[in-house]
């Protein structure tokens, strides 16, 4: 009997991989464990291990062969003196049975992508320096730094894994390279300890730019960020500024549970001193990482794992930057105000498509961008048009961002409000492990459009 | 060891003397409700500081603990505007905003008066940092006291020092108690300097009561910093003669270990030595004494009289 070698996921969010280099041939006999290929993905070049034994009777992909979605079948091993037989009994069913599978594959890459709807805003179309190629979002934000590091040489960044391995998420690739170990630092696992570090630099006229390789480390670091890196301007009377950003991703990734999948966006929003900023499109993304980088206060730029991958087109222009503070109107709307930040907007965007298909309803959706400070006025505006309001976050519900917009829209706009706002969060339990159970505590499209229909009084 | 001139011994005497004034006359305004919230004193500690202060370069940085009205005192800030920050009014180092326990001066290279327990020693080493990425020939001294010695970011702090040999110099201000408990009742271990020693930073312990020993040591510590050998750490024996803080009346310690103390007054020992070398006469000193009186009564009438800070300064200040 013959057994296919697939495709491995080699993290969690991996959807495809290329083949950089198979390190067996046709006819080798393998033994569980050996070293089969090196398999290149958007992160990093991974050996794989046999976890079957046998003879290999094909290689399905030639070396150098790009994009291979994960559970693709890549080699086959077997029994050599089954092999004739297996290839003279079935090669036409085999194949039938092989894209079978490969279209399965495909239709449920093609599911998981669509859930990141990659269009540009009205507002990117505008823009005339716009990139023809399209970027990820990962890379917009290694240019980004690598162009202020080439500016400003008091602009450093350091963290866990971000210089010799390139970072976890590969978001510093090159940096290294360019800028030297002196301005591109890898620390010991220990937050606490050089986050201060990085606040006293910041202190004393650096500009550092440290990474957390998730944000649910910058828990061990908490102090530094809150008591010393917001307030000490504040406690010196106006002598001493923080120009520091703390980034990385933030949120849910896929699957690695309660610890390593929290949003901290209404956590950092809270607090006097910092400024807090979650992009969602590579193009938003460099904007705003500029202005992070610039500004002379400690900036929270909460990234998202998951939109690491996702590519747009950007505005290459180094000097091109998007305020800290305003809102972007995604999609203009008359009949409800969708108000969403970060990974949400793709699923508020598609839950807008589905709005106007199924119900006939244009939403607006506003993408905050920045947290804090909050662009208030860009909400009200919009609220006093559509009259109807719900919010979606990642975050948990209880004093979520969307807890302080429905505050101030009750507030300022009491009046035009035709029904009450609505929230759209996570569910209220730490984050689970099992997929059929995170999906349930992840915001859906489905959420929305319910959200949605309840504003606007549809049954 | 560094080699004092005559007037050294003056300034040691003065700036000492000057801390003790300052920190009785704060507990005076404390007591009148004119400085409120947390006032932790120097009385006691004084030639720890100013021992550090005589080996100290103008662009060295330093940055302290809550306990920190003496070392802006050695620093050269004025007391009247130290003073004033303890009464919260707008002429305080931080118009008022920042109290006791968090005061800054950029101008001075002081980056604190730092209220969280450890947390200067990450910022100092950040500093320290700093001074290396520029190229600079200067050092962080960064004080710590006993109770910080069991907090986790301290060592965390030390391994990035050694890892990256940054110049910083570690003080740790043993003076006994951590608020109400005492370092054998908090540390496993009692030789806090040695507490470097698996990342390979030296340390050594000294007489804190004594300025010459600090002099002496912070010369040498501050050599090896300044040459680039990395980190090095000095545990400074000392004692305060108040309380933790104003509310602390120090219960937990006896009379006699604070008399015993006091036998050792670091500003009595100065003296001696001044009128033993015959550096000043007795009514030179007595002139100092009265000087010094004159300019605290004076720095506490300009925080008593210097307006608070106007309504609208509660939203500035938060962002650059």
């Amino acid at each position: 009997m013959s057994t296919e070698i697939l495709m491995p996921a080699l993290s969690p969010t991996m959807t495809e991989g290329n083949l950089s280099k198979w390190l067996i041939k046709k006819g080798d006999t393998i033994k569980a464990g050996d070293l089969i290929a090196e398999i290149e993905t958007d992160k990093a070049t991974m050996e794989v291990e046999a976890v079957d034994e046998g003879v290999v009777l094909d290689l399905l992909f030639k070396e150098g062969e790009a994009k291979i979605p994960v559970n693709k079948a890549i080699a086959i091993i077997g029994d050599p003196n089954e092999k004739v037989e297996v290839k003279k009994e079935a090669p036409i069913e085999k194949v039938i049975e092989e894209k079978k599978i490969e279209k399965n594959i495909e239709t449920k890459i093609e599911n998981k992508k669509a859930d990141i709807i990659d269009t540009p805003s009205p507002k990117i179309e505008e823009d005339r320096n716009l990139s023809s190629e399209e970027i990820t979002m990962r890379q917009a934000l290694r240019d980004t730094m690598a162009e202020e590091m080439r500016k400003d040489n008091k602009v450093f960044i350091l963290g866990e894994e971000v210089a010799e391995y390139q970072g976890a998420y590969k978001v510093t690739q090159g940096l290294l390279e360019e800028f030297g170990k002196e301005r591109v630092l890898d620390t010991p696992i220990s937050e606490h300890g050089f986050t201060g570090l990085a606040v006293g630099a910041a202190f004393k006229g650096l500009r550092p730019i440290l990474e957390f390789m998730t944000f649910n480390f910058s828990m061990q670091a908490i102090d530094q960020i809150i008591n010393s890196a917001a307030k000490t301007l504040y406690m010196s009377g106006g002598q001493i500024n923080c120009p520091i950003v703390f980034r990385g991703p933030n949120g849910a990734a896929a699957q690695v549970a309660a610890q390593h999948s929290q949003d901290f966006s209404s956590w950092y929003s809270q607090v006097p001193g910092l400024k807090v900023i979650a992009p969602s499109t590579p193009y938003n993304a460099k904007g705003l990482l500029r202005s992070a980088i610039s500004d002379p206060n400690p900036v929270i730029f909460l990234e998202n794992e998951i939109l690491y991958g996702l590519k747009g087109p950007v505005n290459n222009d180094i000097n091109f930057s998007i305020p800290i503070g305003k809102a972007n109107i995604e999609k203009e709307g008359k009949d409800l105000t969708i108000v969403t930040y970060s990974i949400m907007l793709q699923k508020s965007k598609e839950a807008a498509l589905r709005l106007k298909e199924e119900y006939n309803l244009d939403a607006e959706i506003i993408d905050l961008q920045t947290l804090r400070p909050l662009d208030t006025e860009t909400i009200l505006n919009s609220v006093k048009k559509t009259n109807r309001l719900i919010t979606v976050e990642e975050s948990w519900p209880i004093g979520s961002v969307g807890s302080e917009i429905a505050n101030i829209v009750q507030r300022d706009a009491f009046d035009y409000l035709d029904s009450p706002v609505i929230k759209v969060n996570s569910a209220d339990v730490p984050m689970p492990y099992s997929l059929s159970l995170e999906k349930l505590y992840l915001p859906q499209v489905d959420d929305i459009i319910n959200a949605a229909k309840k504003v606007s009084y549809i049954k | 060891m560094k080699k004092l001139q005559k007037a050294d011994y003056i300034k040691m005497y003065s700036f000492m003397l000057k801390i003790r004034r300052f920190e009785e006359r704060a507990a005076q305004l404390y007591g009148m409700g004119k400085i409120g919230g947390f006032c932790h004193l120097y009385i006691g500690q004084e030639a720890v500081v100013v021992g550090i202060l005589m080996t100290i370069d103008k662009n060295d940085s330093v940055v302290t603990t809550y306990r920190d009205h003496g070392h802006m005192i050695a620093r050269g800030l004025d007391p009247k505007r130290i003073m004033a920050e303890l009464t919260g009014r707008e002429d305080g180092y931080s118009a008022g905003k920042g109290g006791s326990m968090h005061m800054f001066s950029k101008e001075n290279n002081f980056y604190g008066g730092h209220g969280i327990v450890g947390a200067q020693v990450p910022i100092g080493t950040g500093i320290a940092f700093t001074h290396k990425y520029n190229g600079e020939k200067n050092i962080c001294r960064t004080y710590i006291g006993d109770g910080a010695m069991n907090n986790g970011q301290v060592f965390e702090a030390f391994n990035l020092a050694a890892l990256w040999k940054l110049p910083v110099l570690y003080i740790i201000e043993n003076n006994k108690y951590g608020m109400g408990t005492s370092v054998d009742r908090a540390a496993a271990g009692l030789d806090l300097y040695k507490r470097g020693e698996a990342f390979g930073i030296p340390g050594e312990k000294v007489d804190g009561m004594n300025v010459f020993s600090v002099i002496e040591a912070a010369d040498k510590a501050g050599k090896y910093v300044r040459e680039g050998n990395g980190p090095y750490i000095i545990e400074v024996q000392t004692y305060r003669y108040r309380g933790h803080s104003m509310s602390d009346p120090a219960k937990y310690r006896t009379k006699e270990e604070l008399d015993n103390y006091k036998q050792t007054d670091p500003i009595e020992i100065v003296k001696a030595e001044i009128l033993k070398k015959k550096i000043a006469t007795n009514d030179e000193i007595e002139k100092i004494n009265k000087d010094t009186l004159e300019e605290i009564k004076n720095a506490a009438e300009f925080a008593t009289n210097s307006p608070f800070p106007k309504d609208s300064e509660l939203h500035t200040d938060v962002y650059l």
